[in-house]
């Protein structure tokens, strides 16, 4: 199992957003993350990422095994793709990057200033350092923001073949990036909070 | 880590301004002095090594903001924290970049500096190693005050008060060790418990900062 | 009955309301009582006048002003460790208290040094020492002002509390290196054991012991009303959904 998670309740700002989330993917599968802004997608996905704290529950998933990918591109204007590309392989130890510029249709732009590069192009070089972290386990937060429809589908292939390498991917997102028939659909409506429910903060309070 | 810092320093360069800015904030307070005290070398080289250690300690200052704004707004700092690296090599790459790109070239432009002030003699070799020893101190200290305020918009000024009653004791033995060496007396002491501070700092504040970054980026 | 359950903010409320009349009278008793005598029952310093008798005020407000930082510092290692909000609180509400004594301290000081001097200020450690010490409760107070979500800023400021501490007694000694030529006896940084005659020391307990009720008399009720304000602000996030 590579992300088993239990009854977790996640919160913001006081209040309780999702509670009792049980959610299950092995290697191999992929899990989408449905619901409308503000239900928690992002905040789920940090919890798992460790970057956030949970109110109560538990989640099974090795951190050593993540890579998170959020709502920014998280790479630098300053400097060139080539540059940001080989910044992150030198932190997480991996190969060459010409493989993942192919992959992830960028290696024509290697050598370009990233400030100089469309939206399209610069959530390109971003979503490439999954490519390079080696890890299996993917937590996406809307990743095909401002990618054309050519993109979408190439990125769509992209997690395809993670899959089949036998990797997992936990994608919040509303676009059909192909994958329908191999992914779990988890619409997080169904964990929504009842209303009132004030974080374990808040609670100690009353 | 070192991935880390060759990053920053290349970002620093090609941002411009990033070197530049400190120095030249160095040039205008050394400048100021003698306009505000007056053009007596004799005076002006009395206060010189307690004027030089604080425009150093103010120019430090300027560009502590920019430690890790940068990479909390574009997300890095969120991919940095989940990689492999930990945040505490993260807050000794960015003190070690910021001393780079700050403390080291104002050590290196004092002497010039100190001339301005009436500070002609060999003895200034005891302001610069004050300041080769000291200078490293306020970047680690700065770079946990930085973590504090990482995210705060318009978090320039209280980065400021919490920073600077920080820096009090990296100053006093500082300029008390530059004083004492250019007036001729015997540095010793001032120079060790210079050094002390600093060891000090960097042995407890990246675990420091590395927590408040953690809390931080929740 | 451990003590720990009153980390619960409810339980702490009701205990503290209760005591919270005892301090505040003990305190007044004690602190006028302790006056009274210093002022009024004992004789004048052959060397400084009436002016001496400032030190009923400025000691104690210096004792509780350094105990203030001291407790903040265990109050925000509790609440890193064991998550207990009423120890979060309860260092938030100690800072101004200190802030204040700290003012008062320095104030004090410059009155009495002046008859004996002839200046306002002297940068003599002791004093110094007291400057910093508000300069660091001024960073504390501002950084829980600056951060909105409370946990967050409980956090943050647990931590400025513990590195500021470290700093605050290096200082401490810098400040005695920096100026240790200067420290004489005529100086102000008169040791309560060793300096003050014993007929000055026994109110100086006095009013220092009611110095020390008046603090917590002071903490109880500044902690209530934090932790008032978190209550208020849960139930307004639970009535807001």
């Amino acid at each position: 199992m590579a992300i088993s998670i239990e009854s977790l309740s996640v919160s913001r700002g006081g209040v309780n957003l999702l509670q009792g989330v049980d959610i299950e993917l092995k290697n191999g599968q992929a899990g989408i993350l449905r619901g409308p802004n503000g239900v928690g997608k992002t905040t789920l996905l940090r919890a798992l990422a460790g970057l956030q704290p949970v109110e109560s529950g538990t989640i099974k998933c090795s951190l050593e095994d993540i890579c998170y990918s959020g709502h920014a591109d998280g790479v630098k204007p300053t400097l060139t793709v080539q540059e940001n590309l080989e910044f992150w392989a030198n932190i997480f130890g991996s190969p060459s990057i010409s493989e993942v510029a192919e992959k992830f249709m960028i290696t024509d732009l290697l050598n370009s200033k990233v400030g100089n590069l469309s939206a399209g192009q610069k959530r390109r070089v971003g979503l490439a350092r999954l490519g390079l972290t080696g890890r299996q386990i993917w937590l996406l937060d809307e990743p095909t923001v401002s990618l054309d429809e050519t993109s979408v589908k190439i990125f769509g292939n992209i997690i395809k073949a993670h899959l089949l390498e036998d990797g997992c991917a936990l994608i919040a997102t509303h676009i059909d990036l192909g994958l329908e028939n191999k992914a779990q659909i988890i619409d997080l409506l169904k964990y929504k909070a009842t209303s009132g429910k004030l974080s374990n903060s808040n609670e100690a309070f009353l | 880590m070192i991935a880390l810092i060759i990053r920053d320093l290349r970002i620093s360069v090609r941002a411009g301004g990033g070197f530049g800015l400190s120095l030249a904030f160095f040039f205008i307070i050394v400048i100021f002095f003698p306009f505000a005290i007056g053009p007596d070398l004799d005076l002006l080289s009395k206060v010189a090594p307690g004027t030089l250690w604080v425009g150093a300690l103010l120019a430090c200052l300027l560009s502590l903001e920019r430690i890790f704004a940068l990479d909390f707004e574009d997300g890095t700092l969120d991919l940095l924290a989940t990689s492999s690296l930990p945040l505490e090599s993260v807050v000794i790459s960015k003190a070690l970049v910021h001393w780079l790109t700050t403390g080291l070239p104002l050590v290196l432009l004092t002497p010039f500096f100190g001339i301005l002030l009436g500070l002609q003699n060999s003895n200034i070799i005891f302001l610069i190693i004050s300041l080769i020893f000291g200078t490293p101190a306020l970047s680690i200290i700065g770079t946990f005050g930085a973590a504090l305020t990482a995210g705060m918009k318009r978090g320039g000024l209280l980065l400021s008060i919490l920073v600077l009653p920080l820096y009090i004791p990296t100053l006093i033995f500082g300029a008390e060790a530059a004083r004492r060496g250019i007036q001729g007396f015997e540095t010793q002491n001032s120079i060790l418990l210079l050094l002390g501070v600093s060891l000090l700092s960097w042995a407890i504040l990246p675990f420091a900062a590395a927590s408040v970054l953690r809390i931080n980026l929740r | 009955m451990s003590f720990w359950e009153y980390a619960n903010p409810v339980k702490f409320l009701n205990l503290s309301g209760a005591l919270l009349p005892y301090f505040s009278i003990f305190a007044a008793i004690t602190i006028i009582a302790g006056i009274s005598w210093g002022f009024f029952f004992t004789p004048d310093d052959y060397k400084q006048g009436a002016t001496v008798k400032i030190l009923y005020v400025h000691v104690p407000s210096a004792f509780v002003a350094i105990n203030a930082w001291f407790m903040m510092l265990v109050a925000s290692i509790i609440w890193l460790v064991r998550r207990h909000h009423v120890s979060a609180l309860a260092a938030k509400a100690a800072a101004p208290i200190g802030i204040a004594m700290t003012i008062i301290g320095l104030l004090t000081g410059a009155l009495w040094g002046q008859p004996m001097w002839g200046t306002w200020w002297e940068w003599d450690p002791k004093l110094t020492s007291f400057l910093i010490l508000f300069l660091f409760y001024l960073g504390y107070i501002i950084l829980w002002a600056a951060v909105e979500d409370p946990d967050t800023a409980a956090d943050l400021t647990s931590i400025l509390c513990i590195v500021g501490s470290v700093f605050a007694v290096l200082s401490r000694y810098a400040t005695n290196f920096w100026n240790q030529g200067l420290h004489q006896d005529a100086s102000l940084s008169i040791d309560k054991e060793e300096h003050v005659a014993d007929v000055f020391y026994y109110p100086l307990i006095v009013v220092m012991a009611g110095f020390v009720l008046l603090f917590v008399a002071l903490v109880l009720l500044n902690t209530r009303s934090e932790i008032m304000k978190r209550r208020a602000g849960a139930i307004m996030a639970r009535s807001r959904m």
